[in-house]
């Protein structure tokens, strides 16, 4: 099929605003949802399940949050694994400490919890800007693990904070294989997904770039800087804090405080700098990518390295697959800044104009 | 041009603004009547952008008084100025870089939406019956100053005379009653000047919106403003009809030197 | 008292050992306005250098010129092939930049020297002064001195370099105002490829005082999280601001230390050690608070 809004005309702005405009992605869409929601549940193991389709899309929503913050409102934070880790123990206590609670409500909850502490730490970025806020997003990834690790309450009095999730049960219905639980992680994330483009699409999401390309002029306009802001951490850290809970209930199923590592928020920094700063498609590109380098070097480099005689070992794959995650962020830094998203856009209008590119 | 040049909408008394120890503003008082256009023209660095950022909030001035529109100013932030329906340009370009020229002017509207950020998430009712009419107005800004065919461009591509010119729109967006241009047509080449005069003559006119405009461009001002102020270090050394101002001694001494 | 002091004077120790670390950062920051995260990844390359060359076959003191060597090349790549690369994009992109920087730094340091943790032997024995223990009954070790009087020294000659010598002359007008400097006729990328050579340098005296106390591994990395709130607390621009914010950090997180478990325990029962690990950055927060420039940190006024 030719990739091509010719003869698609606009006669309202109403039109113009949907949120595909081109009839071509509109129908993709609905192929791209078919495929996952129907034909993925179909075909997919539980190795592919539980290893890499449920994780992804968890830290896909997880990226998703950090790159309202920093991609939209451009507030830098080095600590989104800190309120995921809000969101997995919020949602573990929930569950535990009120009797019949739905699970949704409790993810909800564990979500809102972590949008408070969010809040709390984002009040810094009200009078610190850039590397300085980095430094105080990094008091929370320290600080919170610290506390949920030293205050037993937390973790209901498990030796060294560990949890275990409790059974995911909804309408009297568990979801306990693999495939439901990736059927009801990809129906949350799709939901929010689609909640976050509505936001950067509406005059919540100019506000918040307003704040990020220009302050002064935004505060000017008449742009409140401090509501902007701490909406920014709020939603950001809501979407990490589900992402959180579900990583706890729908993935690992039992979790400890320092799993939520400064390596963690690393990462899934590295996923909106490769997928795209200040794109919902780059959160997910980006969560791919960095997901899949490593099971892809597991692979390859062994092989690699048999063929050509050297000798190998574990730590060297560990070692290589970080230098290629330095040099991967340095090169994106450098030669694509807006990442995969990017990449996507230009393929999308080369397909436009091909075959005749004048 | 029949127009009504009404009473004194803002009145400055005895301002002065200090950075430490730097003086940038000394006693400077005078007044904008509603809808003329009020230049103030100066030297380099004699505080007339300053000038503009006191009227709008940015800068706190250590003394003297701002009455808008007969109300007596208390320390105030500048969105608090774009609530009162003040609105502004930069000398050096403040656009949003990585947003398009349509989200830049929309973002002019912000004060006028009321839908929250829940609202935008599940794009309800409101939500979307905001984004289509703050729309419909923000096209005919964009038909005004004739950038249609940009709409959907990042303004951080555009050249340097269309940026002016988005500026100017943003600051249309919110359909302000008073309107400050810091250096409007710097930079420019005469085609694009001229543009940009008719522009601010029709804001003028049609919009009926009051201007303080900054310029260095002599000819433009003698030829468009109503009144016009002259800063030099600080002080105020001029204040009058363009004629009036052209021919003052004080002024033609710090625009030329002392022994001209 | 006695007990006081000792932890007092055994932080205010460590503090030097941070603001080394902070030293490297303050260069960088106040010459090129980047942010440079990869410093403590820096440490450990240094400090791996130097016990890789030595395994070697190599003595300590060729070793530490390789590692020189090593550390000046690196810099001046680093400058040549990322950052230049980057000039006038935003300083986050930048910030961002050198944690991929540290991030390669980590990776292939251990690929070409080796993983495994290794002591570091200067000659110098971590061990009380009998002198000063039976004078006032307080353990000091001869350790922490000399890194002290390391870091006096190194503080010194960079003071004497920025101040006497023409590049250092250069450097610190590069750092006033880079355009300013590129007018009249200072080459830029000159002086940045040197400052990360010097950056480099003080990395490597970091790299052997850490590596020599706590043994050549990774964790030598996490000497650049120690050493953010020093910045905070001192100002990004500031080598006094990152001496005494080191002096401040150490002495004040051992202080928590000791004396903060005892507290919280009384009030909600448990084990809470570890405050160090987060102590610094709720500190540096607090600075934020009431002096967001740092202590010896320049105020600016945004102009618009």
């Amino acid at each position: 099929m030719i990739y091509r809004e010719a003869g698609q005309f606009k006669t309202s702005y109403a039109a113009d605003q949907q949120l595909f405009p081109i009839r071509q992605d509109r129908i993709g869409i609905l192929i791209l949802l078919a495929v996952v929601f129907l034909a993925i549940p179909g075909i997919a193991s539980e190795y592919w399940f539980s290893a890499i389709l449920i994780p992804f899309l968890i830290f896909s929503l997880a990226a998703l949050g950090l790159n309202i913050l920093t991609g939209y409102a451009g507030q830098l934070s080095l600590g989104s694994a800190a309120f995921m880790a809000v969101g997995a123990y919020a949602a573990y206590n929930f569950q535990l400490r009120i009797d019949g609670i739905p699970i949704l409500i409790s993810f909800g909850f564990a979500g809102l919890t972590a949008a408070g502490v969010g809040i709390l730490f984002g009040l810094p970025s009200l009078w610190i800007k850039g590397f300085y806020l980095a430094v105080a997003t990094l008091a929370a990834q320290f600080f919170i693990v610290w506390c949920l690790t030293k205050f037993p309450w937390f973790s209901n009095y498990s030796s060294s904070g560990v949890i275990s999730a409790q059974k995911v049960v909804i309408l009297g219905h568990e979801f306990a294989s693999p495939r439901e639980k990736y059927l009801l992680v990809l129906s949350i994330v799709a939901v929010m997904a689609l909640a976050a483009k509505n936001m950067v699409r509406s005059s919540t999401g100019r506000a918040w770039m307003a704040v990020r390309d220009m302050d002064v002029a935004a505060a000017v306009i008449g742009i409140r800087l401090m509501p902007t802001k701490l909406l920014a951490f709020a939603v950001s850290s809501f979407y990490c804090g589900v992402a959180g809970a579900l990583y706890a209930f729908c993935y690992l199923g039992s979790v400890e405080p320092d799993g939520f590592s400064l390596d963690m928020s690393f990462r899934i920094l590295f996923m909106i700098i490769i997928g795209g700063v200040g794109s919902i498609l780059g959160s997910f590109l980006g969560a791919a990518f960095i997901l899949l380098l490593p099971i892809f070097l597991d692979i390859t480099l062994p092989w690699a390295a048999g063929l050509l005689g050297l000798p190998f070992s574990n730590a060297t794959v560990s070692h290589i697959q970080i230098l290629l995650f330095g040099t991967l962020i340095m090169f994106f830094l450098i030669v694509e800044p807006h990442g995969l998203a990017r990449l996507w856009q230009i393929g999308k209008e080369k397909l436009r104009l091909w075959p005749f590119p004048h | 041009m029949s127009k009504k040049i009404g009473d004194v909408i803002l009145d400055l008394q005895n301002i002065s603004l200090r950075f430490g120890g730097v003086k940038a503003l000394t006693d400077i008082s005078f007044d904008v009547r509603e809808h003329e256009i009020r230049a103030i023209i100066g030297p380099n660095g004699a505080g007339k952008s300053s000038m503009l950022n006191v009227i709008n909030g940015v800068y706190h001035p250590q003394e003297g008084v701002i009455v808008f529109r007969g109300q007596e100013r208390k320390r105030m932030e500048p969105h608090h100025a774009a609530t009162q329906g003040i609105a502004r340009t930069f000398q050096n370009i403040a656009l949003f870089k990585g947003m398009s020229v349509l989200d830049n002017i929309m973002t002019g509207r912000i004060t006028r939406m009321k839908a929250n950020f829940l609202e935008h998430a599940l794009w309800l009712g409101r939500a979307r019956r905001e984004e289509l009419e703050h729309r419909k107005k923000v096209e005919e800004i964009i038909d005004f100053l004739e950038i249609q065919h940009i709409r959907r461009t990042p303004v951080g591509r555009l050249p340097y005379g269309l940026q002016k010119r988005v500026e100017l729109g943003r600051a249309l967006a919110a359909e302000p009653s008073m309107l400050l241009l810091d250096e409007p047509m710097a930079g420019m080449n005469v085609e694009e000047k001229q543009d940009m005069c008719r522009f601010i003559l029709d804001v003028n006119d049609q919009f009926g919106a009051t201007i303080v405009l900054i310029e260095h461009d002599m000819g433009v001002v003698m030829d468009i403003s109503d009144r016009v102020v002259v800063l030099d270090y600080g002080k105020k050394i001029g204040d009058g009809l363009p004629d009036e101002v052209k021919n003052n001694e004080d002024v033609i001494t710090a625009y030329l030197g002392a022994s001209h | 008292m006695q007990f006081f002091m000792e932890v007092l004077i055994g932080g205010l120790l460590s503090g030097v050992m941070y603001a080394l670390v902070a030293l490297g950062f303050v260069l960088i920051y106040k010459a090129s306005g980047v942010f440079n995260f990869a410093q403590g990844a820096m440490v450990y390359l240094a400090a791996l250098s130097v016990v890789g060359c030595m395994e070697k076959g190599a003595p300590l003191w060729l070793a530490i010129i390789l590692a020189f060597a090593i550390m000046t090349l690196f810099g001046i790549a680093t400058e040549k092939f990322v950052l230049r690369k980057l000039v006038n994009q935003p300083p986050i992109a930048l910030f961002m930049a050198t944690i991929g920087l540290a991030f390669f730094i980590e990776g292939l340091a251990p690929m070409v020297f080796g993983s495994a943790p290794r002591a570091l032997d200067l000659g110098i024995v971590d061990e009380p002064i009998p002198a000063i223990l039976d004078a006032w009954g307080i353990v000091i070790s001869k350790f922490d001195l000399v890194a002290a009087g390391v870091a006096a020294l190194l503080v010194t000659t960079l003071a004497l370099f920025f101040q006497y010598t023409r590049i250092g002359r250069a450097l610190r007008a590069v750092a006033d105002d880079h355009q300013a400097a590129l007018s009249i006729g200072i080459p830029l990328q000159h002086i940045w490829a040197i400052v990360w050579g010097i950056a480099g340098f003080v990395a490597l005296v970091a790299g052997l005082m850490w590596g020599a106390r706590n043994g050549v591994q990774f964790a030598l990395t996490f000497t650049a999280l120690k050493a953010l709130p020093v910045l905070i607390i001192g100002g990004f621009t500031s080598v006094p601001g990152a001496i005494v914010g080191g002096l401040l950090i150490g002495a004040s997180e051992k202080l928590a230390e000791i004396y903060l478990p005892p507290v919280m325990q009384s009030l909600f029962g448990g084990n809470f050690g570890g405050i160090e690990g987060w102590f610094p950055y709720v500190l540096a927060l607090f600075f934020l608070l009431v002096r967001p420039e740092g202590l010896f940190g320049e105020k600016h006024i945004d102009r618009v």
